[in-house]
């Protein structure tokens, strides 16, 4: 093993995190806002609203990703009417049409995840609220989201994965993120398995990291979960 | 001005992309099909490692599960691609080959699907052998079954029934995972469009059209898998 060899390609692969992560985390962000809409939409109970939903889901859903990123990368482009409008500057560049393509893809997923939160609320909590006098909107920001959100988490922790996995696709349209830069090393070196491990464990580490504060959310969320303190603590702490 | 009808663009006559988008078709089902069928088997022994290894075989299949879980898919095909060369070429100047040798795109393309859905795979199938009652098996081996038997006869058809599900979710991971294999040169769906939309200058169309197969295929096999889960589990009880 040449280790020299691995510090060397760990160091030209560094540069390519920021990117990835910056990927990662705007699509998420962006893809959680719509998906929480979508949800909405599809819980609404009025027809055309779900459907539009549904019809999103199953779209996003059965396509491949990097079908939808190259309609939005060198699809767009084909249409006068795009080329010469207001957002054409920003379609151009590959690196918001892969956030915009991550965005609409994540949303999909998420969209499920989070109906599946919002559905999982018991109806006796919104009950409770209502008979305390809170508005439909009060009751859905102070009792509902917040318990949505605690049920949905570790699924959307998956998903969160799942797009830092996705963001590798960006290096198709000639983003130089971490799977880019390791794509470059091997066609410069030569050395597909070990740029494969360097890459690799990067990647790793990243998720790894991600579970573990998704973890640290969820056990922060959830103090009925945690084992009740022993009395005898208690009583020590009224004593201080 | 979009001077050519959709027909026009895709119709089977010659200088139509009909017959070329139907050809790379079938190769994204086959190239899919081979990779699953193939990932399945890697499962089958990642399930049996993780459920009857010793410590040292089921702490390989977990990290086996556990790094595929965490990196890019495009990443495992760049590494069989690329990769193959690597090996290949140093055991083709053995033989007395001088130039460079790597594998085909269609079997770099498997075997990375392989690896890649395998781990979901094991997943699957560890589950569903988890759901199969404990008493089954128990009842096989005392009407004298011996272990292979019992396998075939018992725990594979069982296994399989409670797998379906989730091996119906493997199968539209993959279907969609297969369109990765472009970047190799393999010429499915995805390839075939971006040389269609290169020529015609129509990206739009063409990507369009390569998301409208995809969706066509998954719909399609969805709803067999539907029927086929129908069928298997037609003996249990609906709850």
């Amino acid at each position: 093993m040449d280790f020299s060899f691995f510090l060397s390609a760990f160091l030209r692969l560094l540069p390519g995190v920021p990117l990835t992560l910056q990927l990662a985390f705007i699509s998420v962000g962006l893809g959680m806002v719509l998906a929480l809409i979508l949800a909405l939409l599809r819980l609404s109970g009025i027809r055309p609203f779900e459907w539009i939903a549904r019809a999103y889901i199953f779209l996003f859903r059965s396509t491949p990703l990097l079908v939808q990123i190259f309609l939005i990368y060198y699809g767009l482009g084909q249409f006068p009417t795009v080329r010469y409008s207001v957002l054409w500057p920003m379609l151009r560049q590959p690196y918001w049409c892969a956030i915009i393509a991550l965005a609409l893809n994540t949303a999909a997923y998420g969209s499920e995840i989070i109906r599946g939160g919002l559905r999982s609320v018991p109806e006796g909590q919104t009950e409770a609220a209502r008979a305390c006098g809170m508005s439909r909107i009060t009751v859905f920001r102070r009792i509902v989201l917040p318990l949505a959100i605690r049920q949905a988490l570790p699924a959307y922790g998956n998903e969160i994965i799942l797009m830092v996995k996705a963001t590798a696709l960006a290096s198709v349209i000639t983003m130089m993120e971490i799977t880019g830069l390791a794509a470059k090393l091997i066609s410069e070196t030569y050395r597909a398995v070990e740029v494969f491990i360097v890459a690799g464990s990067i990647y790793l580490i990243i998720n790894y990291a991600i579970t573990r504060v998704i973890h640290l959310l969820e056990y922060w969320l959830t103090p009925h979960l945690r084992p009740v303190p022993t009395p005898g603590v208690v009583e020590r702490e009224d004593a201080v | 001005m979009n001077d050519f009808g959709l027909m026009t663009v895709f119709s089977f006559a010659p200088g139509g992309w009909g017959a070329a988008m139907a050809a790379a078709s079938a190769m994204t089902i086959a190239v899919a099909t081979a990779g699953f069928i193939a990932g399945a088997i890697i499962g089958t022994f990642g399930a049996w490692a993780k459920i009857s290894g010793g410590r040292v075989v089921r702490s390989v299949a977990d990290g086996y599960t556990t790094v595929l879980r965490g990196i890019p898919d495009l990443l495992v095909i760049y590494l069989f691609y690329f990769g193959s060369s690597a090996v290949l070429t140093p055991i083709g100047r053995v033989f007395g080959a001088n130039g460079f040798l790597s594998l085909p795109a269609f079997f770099a393309g498997c075997l990375a699907i392989a690896i890649v859905s395998g781990a979901y795979h094991t997943e699957v199938f560890r589950g569903a052998y988890q759901v199969v009652a404990r008493g089954e098996i128990d009842a096989a081996y005392a009407t004298g079954m011996s272990r292979a038997l019992a396998f075939r006869r018992i725990i594979a058809p069982l296994t399989l029934r409670f797998a379906l599900p989730g091996l119906a979710n493997i199968w539209q991971l993959v279907l969609k995972e297969s369109s990765l294999i472009s970047v190799t040169g393999l010429v499915e769906i995805l390839r075939e469009s971006q040389i269609g939309a290169g020529s015609t200058k129509q990206p739009f169309t063409f990507f369009l059209a390569a998301a409208i197969l995809y969706l066509l295929i998954s719909s399609a096999s969805g709803w067999a898998l539907q029927i086929a889960e129908r069928h298997f589990t037609r003996g249990l009880g609906r709850g």
